[in-house]
């Protein structure tokens, strides 16, 4: 074994095409620090198994299902998207597409349908990630004869025996899947990797905004900044608040409001007034009011 | 004899990598792919017991591998195919179908006669298996 | 046209062009029927004139003016030479574009369609030679026809044969051999593994062997295949004969054996191909047209009717398998022109395709498809090559390659259906079988001793002859 050529981690991670891809995340997803740091490190593991299965030193494939706790609107599809066309260039699933589902696209209302109902999910998400929102729904110990335990049944099956073929990553807040998995161990035994979604700081908020933005072609006056940090540090405290969600909500309103402003005024407008938010557009916000509802 | 029905019949029974390899090509070029099961041969038994509905809106070939592999354990000793169904217009119909699965011993058909005037003949092809009935005829 | 009436109308001779059968700014209508000649003017005829005399003479014109034209709406039923392009790197030649209005024809007729269209003009002497390269038929005319009696999608499904070629063979020697003879060959072929086999063009009912001994023997040679196989088989029974009641009786004959398929000649000409096609349709069968006789016409490039335009009447005719060539075999056949004829009979609708002779835009208006059948002088060993330029929708005919195989007729049936299997499977596994094919062939035939004696004994023969009937076209540079 000695014997066998040094093999070059940083060669096999080109050849992947892993540096552009991990750049790309770093540059188009905003803050989420600790996830960046674990996809990497997962990454890195998977270069690392390749390059030992190359020279036979493992033969069993890695157990590649995840868990994404955190709250809503912290970028888990997102990156549950980026995870899978990472795990498709290194060669871990086949075809790289992702299937996101809930309870209600695996579990049936009467018996007898929620086998065929899963299987179906399983059979589309065969060679990709079937990403479960929500995934503690599946388990109501109130109801004993609920139908979820049969799809978990299912889903532990292929999970253990079928792991070149699907990678399941199962998503939710972070309090309620540890009570699911508390409940379901042997679930809780097949996932490899943990990785945990922090809320966005304000800072990270308004950037996620001003990328959305110039995505879309618009931008704000300085004023309209200053109203949308303010706005941010207001929703927040709010309830109900989803992170990224929450802000594009938050801009799609403030177009909407943009565009009756310009249709009210009459008359020429110009590029610049096409592209621009403006203060009134995001303080007409109840988030302003008084009374602060959210909506 | 070997019933020689389907695309593949006459190679060597295709290993499951070669199976695979069909599928995929069936659902690259986007068509639903389905398992039918049988143990009635005859050359004009044209339904076949689906296995399931078609597969539609499947990327990979494992979710199907898996139906023919359920098949198979559940009916050993019958013919078991996989179709393609292609649904662009002017096409809509079978794009492949190839037998994945076959009894241990296939008895084949009886040929039969019935004469009659200016040497005519009305033959008629009989499966011996189907002497008995469904579900036992393939022991 | 701004011409004094009474002038254009007075007795005596016109040019062509004058009496309005040359009109450059004609815009076809979507329901014209639209005709491209290859024409070759004598010396000393201009090109538009030659142009407008074909479309006179294969309209309302003849030599002379004549007043009845002023009891017409003359106008309409003119044809009008609309185009005329020098052919490319073939100076004295042209392609004149022609225009024929939809109420010139009778629906559903091609005898009318072509008594027309190639009734009187091709002995026109101002022209040294005539060639009809192309046709647009309206989809509003198309939809007069009935088409293919089965199609290749039902042929397919009556069949139960998907996913391949299929594979025919030709009984041979074409004559000579009596019914019981011949019924062997038949049997031999198809429990080898073969689909169909078939008569040959000019099997009819001759001295050695009458039509009804043969329709005996073979079907049952068909019926005891398909008993040892499990799998359909088929013979074309070739039911030409001298009159249309003789047709009708040995098809009826064909039909009441069980038989799902019977064969006709292009010979028989274009009424009898409809009646039988009509026939076809009203009884389940599959219709196979033998294209005898065609090369008289269609092989020269100057003069005649090209194939492709043969391949439109005789989808609209309504027959269900044609040849059409093989490309690699003993036959005349450009690689392209070939293609071009393939996706004529086979295509739901057909854009206009220059590189493959295609100089218009056909619709179908959901006519079935043709099955073409490549016949003559191909065998296993040039497998890949027929699947990589014919594709799957084809019948693959190998007639001495089958029968002339040196361990029996049997083998010689397995060593195809074999080559056949392997590079379909191969090909859909995504292996390049134009370069790898004879690699693949080679593996195939380590564990099938026929296919192994199949190519040792002709995997080296070719064809290697220049085609005659080429296609003239410049390709335009696209831009990258």
């Amino acid at each position: 074994m000695n014997d066998a050529p040094a093999i070059d981690l940083e060669a096999l991670a080109r050849e992947a095409g892993l540096p552009g891809l991990l750049a790309d995340l770093d540059a188009s997803l905003v803050g989420l620090a600790p996830v960046k740091t674990r996809i990497r490190e997962i990454a890195a593991l998977l270069v690392v198994d390749r390059a030992r299965r190359t020279l036979g030193l493992t033969s069993a494939a890695p157990s590649l299902h995840m868990c994404f706790t955190g709250n809503p609107g912290t970028g888990k599809t997102t990156v549950a998207l980026r995870m899978a066309e990472i795990l498709n260039r290194l060669g871990y699933c086949r075809k790289g597409h992702l299937v996101a589902v809930t309870r209600d696209d695996l579990v049936g209302q009467f018996i007898g349908h929620t086998a065929p109902k899963t299987k179906e999910v399983l059979k589309r998400a065969m060679g990709g990630v079937l990403f479960i929102d929500e995934a503690y729904y599946l388990y109501r110990p109130e109801n004993e004869r609920d139908y979820g335990m049969e799809a978990i049944e299912i889903l532990l099956q292929v999970m253990e025996n079928q792991r070149d073929d699907l990678v399941v990553i199962l998503a939710g807040y972070k309090d309620r899947m540890d009570t699911f998995f508390k409940a379901n161990p042997g679930l809780s035994s097949r996932i490899a990797h943990h990785i945990d979604f922090p809320d966005y700081s304000s800072g990270e908020l308004l950037r996620i905004a001003e990328l959305m933005l110039s995505g879309l072609q618009y931008c704000l006056s300085p004023a309209a900044r200053e109203a949308l940090v303010e706005y941010i540090d207001r929703r927040r405290e709010q309830p109900h608040f989803a992170n990224a969600r929450s802000i594009r909500n938050a801009l799609d309103r403030a177009r909407l409001r943009q565009a009756n402003r310009l249709f009210a005024a009459g008359g020429a407008v110009s590029p610049e007034a096409l592209m621009t938010l403006e203060s009134e557009d995001l303080r007409a916000s109840r988030v302003f009011s008084p009374s602060g509802d959210a909506r | 004899m070997r019933l020689t029905q389907g695309t593949f019949s006459f190679l060597p029974d295709l290993t499951d990598a070669q199976i695979r390899a069909q599928i995929t090509y069936c659902l690259g070029k986007g068509w639903a792919v389905s398992v039918e099961y049988t143990d009635d041969p005859h050359p004009r038994n044209t339904y076949w017991e689906m296995y399931g509905n078609p597969m539609f809106d499947l990327k990979d070939a494992a979710g199907v591998m898996a139906e023919v592999d359920a098949c198979r354990k559940t009916f050993p000793n019958h013919y078991v195919k996989v179709n393609a169904f292609d649904s662009t217009h002017g096409w809509e119909a079978l794009r492949l179908s190839f037998i994945v699965n076959r009894p241990k011993v296939e008895p084949g058909f009886e040929l039969r006669r019935e004469e009659g005037a200016g040497r005519r003949q009305r033959y008629t092809t009989r499966s011996y298996a189907t002497d008995r009935p469904e579900g036992q005829r393939y022991p | 046209m701004p011409q004094d009436l009474a002038e254009r109308y007075r007795a005596g001779v016109m040019k062509y062009a004058q009496m309005g059968y040359w009109q450059p700014d004609y815009q076809p209508k979507d329901t014209d029927v639209l005709a491209l000649f290859r024409i070759t003017p004598q010396e000393g005829v201009d090109p538009e004139e030659a142009a407008a005399a074909v479309a006179g003479e294969s309209s309302t014109a003849t030599w002379t003016v004549v007043w009845t034209d002023r009891l017409t709406a003359c106008d309409m039923y003119r044809a009008k030479a609309y185009r005329v392009d020098p052919v490319p790197g073939t100076p004295g030649q042209y392609f004149a574009y022609i225009a024929y209005d939809l109420d010139l024809f009778e629906p559903g007729s091609i005898s009318n369609l072509t008594a027309s269209i190639i009734g009187n003009v091709f002995g026109f002497k101002p022209l040294k030679a005539l060639r009809l390269e192309d046709m647009r038929l309206p989809v509003a005319y198309v939809k007069t026809f009935q088409g293919p009696a089965t199609g290749i999608v039902v042929e397919r499904e009556r069949l139960d044969k998907f996913g391949r070629p299929l594979l025919g063979a030709t009984v041979k020697p074409k004559l000579g051999l009596s019914g019981k003879s011949y019924g062997r060959v038949v049997y031999e072929a198809l429990k080898g593994g073969l689909d169909f086999t078939k008569d040959d063009e000019n099997i009819n009912s001759q001295p050695f062997m009458h039509w009804r001994d043969r329709f005996l023997y073979c079907m049952e040679a068909v019926n005891r295949a398909q008993a040892a196989t499990g799998e359909t088989k088929g013979t074309y029974l070739n039911v030409t004969a001298a009159t249309m009641e003789d047709m009708y009786e040995r098809a009826e004959f064909a039909k009441e054996l069980g038989s799902c398929i019977v064969m006709i000649d292009l010979v028989i000409g274009y009424t009898a191909i409809q009646s039988m096609a009509k026939w076809a349709r009203r009884n389940d069968m599959i219709l196979h047209l033998h294209r005898a006789g065609h090369s008289t016409y269609t092989r020269q490039k100057t003069h005649g009717v090209s194939f492709r335009v043969i391949s439109k009447w005789m989808r609209l005719a309504g027959v269900d398998h044609i040849h059409a060539g093989t490309i690699v075999g003993k036959l005349e056949g450009d690689p392209n022109s070939v293609q071009g004829f393939y996706d004529i009979l086979r295509e739901t609708n057909n854009p206009q395709n220059l590189e493959r002779g295609i100089f218009f835009d056909q619709p179908w208006g959901g006519l079935r498809g043709v099955l073409p059948v490549a016949s003559g002088g191909i065998h296993a060993g040039q497998m890949h090559q027929l699947l990589t330029y014919l594709g799957d929708d084809v019948v693959l005919q190998f007639g001495g390659g089958t029968i002339g195989h040196p361990m029996g007729i049997q083998a010689g049936a397995t060593a195809n259906r074999v080559a056949l299997e392997a590079m379909v499977l191969a090909r859909n596994e995504g292996r390049d079988i134009w370069n790898e094919g004879p690699a693949i062939l080679a593996n195939a035939a380590k564990s099938c001793a026929p296919l192994k004696a199949a190519l040792d004994t002709w995997g080296e023969v070719t064809f290697d002859y220049a085609s005659t009937d080429t296609l003239d076209y410049v390709p335009t540079a696209t831009p990258a």
